[in-house]
């Protein structure tokens, strides 16, 4: 199978500092993958890299086979903070993307409207960000991320703002919207918990100047629930993790 | 927590009663120290000689506000798209904004009754003078609030336009002048009472009509209960400018006055 998204010998220095050194680093079509490693890694700089905002040193970023290497536009990046306007109605902030490329307003709210329910929003269009919570802040971001409709999306901590209850269900929430909506993800995160539920591989991202050192299938069936995280195996992965952090 | 709400309720309240309070004490005061001639009349009309005043001329005063208020909204439309424009073009391109900036800044430190002869000067006694003098001074507070509202916008904000392909006049129109819109309308407000202020010094130094004639006029023929009623009238309008200007904030920043959701 072809591989969706391929990074190949990513390095990169500030000045004299070496940040990231040789990445390598795919993604399968559909498939979660989550990078993990303490902050100031470098994690931000390989996704300002893969979205093409940044330029690598050397090395190539290629997405079904064709290079993007410093080209933004082409995959959708998530950042930390939701970044939602705040002087836009929610519905405007969802569309967005899609305004951008061109679209019409009516056409791109119309669009926009009706992936409300999907993503667990009906009700909320004509709301100002103000007047949300942190979790369905955090989905509208999610549904501004997909309409920008790109086949892989790039999520930057996406859920590290929330309280671990609500976390949890938007967890299960993003999983079950993801695979409906056929979506690649590379994932970052500093959490060890949330590596383990929810991705399909989790690829350690480590030292100075940041490799990746390893690589762990978590082989699961998914939805994995609460049970999951209490069972014997949850702990070996966490185990191993905590071993090659 | 109820008593919590009511102290805040009370507050509010109060933040009302306490400023009107004082301010009738001081008039009592005032009125007490002319009717019992404390101060000679002829330096210091009684607050009820001065409302007289402003009721008797209340026709010719609001012939003269008309101009004043024509010249102040004219000068204030003009800096804005004058404002507007030179902090775009100052958050464009660095080079304009080294250039520019410091010489911005030198202007401000002349006082607008230093120029306000020149301006009549190269302008005559008409409204013109009065409009450029009116521009100058709320040019600035405008341009810097813009300038300072399109640098304060978030980085991330524009890196995410950016992976999205925006293009720089999409960032701007999307996310940097609506973010500049609040420092925008605090420069607003101030522009608003240097604007009265401003074309009021202009028609001192000569012109046919508005508050500034009317105020020179009063006081050669040494009435000074019109000219304290000028004065407070001159005073309101900036108010009620200032108020008109807070009201169209609200209606164009409708979600600054939302309440935060509580989680």
């Amino acid at each position: 199978m072809q591989k969706i998204l391929c990074a190949n010998n990513i390095s990169k220095s500030y000045g004299e500092k070496e940040v990231l050194k040789d990445i390598n680093l795919t993604l399968d079509e559909g498939e979660l993958v989550c990078l993990l490693g303490v902050s100031g890694v470098g994690k931000t700089t390989l996704f300002n890299i893969l979205s093409g905002l940044m330029k690598p040193d050397s090395g190539k970023v290629l997405l079904k086979g064709e290079d993007i290497t410093g080209v933004s536009g082409h995959i959708s990046y998530m950042l930390q903070k939701d970044l939602l306007l705040p002087h836009k109605i929610v519905l405007d902030n969802a569309a967005l993307p899609l305004v951008i490329s061109g679209m019409s307003k009516k056409e791109a709210r119309d669009k926009a409207a009706s992936y409300f329910e999907r993503f667990g929003l009906l009700g909320t269009e004509k709301k100002y960000p103000v007047q949300l919570s942190g979790g369905m802040r955090q989905r509208v971001a999610l549904l501004r991320t997909y309409l920008c409709g790109n086949s892989v999306a790039l999520l930057d901590e996406p859920f590290s703002a929330l309280d671990t209850l609500t976390r949890s269900s938007v967890h299960e929430w993003y999983l079950k919207v993801m695979e409906e909506i056929k979506l690649s993800t590379i994932f970052i995160t500093h959490d060890i918990d949330e590596a383990i539920l929810i991705s399909d591989r989790i690829c350690i991202l480590k030292g100075q100047p940041a490799g990746i050192t390893d690589e762990i299938v978590i082989d699961e069936p998914k939805p994995r629930g609460q049970d999951f995280v209490l069972s014997d195996k949850f702990l070996e992965y966490k185990r191993r993790i905590k071993l090659m952090l | 927590m109820s008593k919590k709400y009511r102290d805040n309720k009370n507050k509010k309240y109060m933040d009302v009663v306490v400023p009107c309070v004082v301010l009738v004490i001081v008039l009592v005061i005032w009125q007490l120290a002319c009717t019992f001639s404390l101060v000679p009349s002829y330096m210091l009309p009684s607050p009820v000689r001065v409302v007289k005043a402003f009721i008797n001329d209340f026709d010719l005063l609001m012939e003269h506000a008309k101009t004043t208020l024509t010249e102040a909204v004219l000068g204030m439309v003009l800096g804005i798209l004058l404002g507007f424009v030179s902090a775009a073009l100052m958050d464009a391109f660095k080079v304009v904004r080294q250039g520019l900036y410091p010489l911005l800044v030198l202007t401000q430190t002349i006082p607008p009754v230093a120029i306000a002869p020149l301006l009549i000067l190269w302008f005559s006694y008409g409204i013109a003078p009065k409009v450029v003098l009116v521009v100058l001074v709320s040019y600035f507070p405008i341009a810097i609030g813009l300038l300072e509202g399109f640098e304060s916008v978030d980085c991330d904000l524009v890196f995410l336009m950016k992976s999205m392909n925006a293009s720089r006049w999409q960032i701007f129109w999307h996310v940097k002048f609506p973010s500049a819109l609040g420092e925008f309308f605090s420069g607003l407000k101030i522009a608003a009472s240097y604007s009265i202020v401003g074309a009021v010094i202009a028609e001192w130094l000569g012109g046919f009509n508005g508050l500034g004639v009317y105020m020179t006029r009063v006081k050669k023929s040494m009435s000074y209960d019109k000219m304290f009623a000028v004065i407070f009238f001159v005073s309101a309008i900036s108010l009620i400018l200032m108020a008109v200007i807070k009201l169209i904030q609200k209606k164009a920043m409708p979600y600054k006055y939302i309440r935060k959701q509580d989680e």
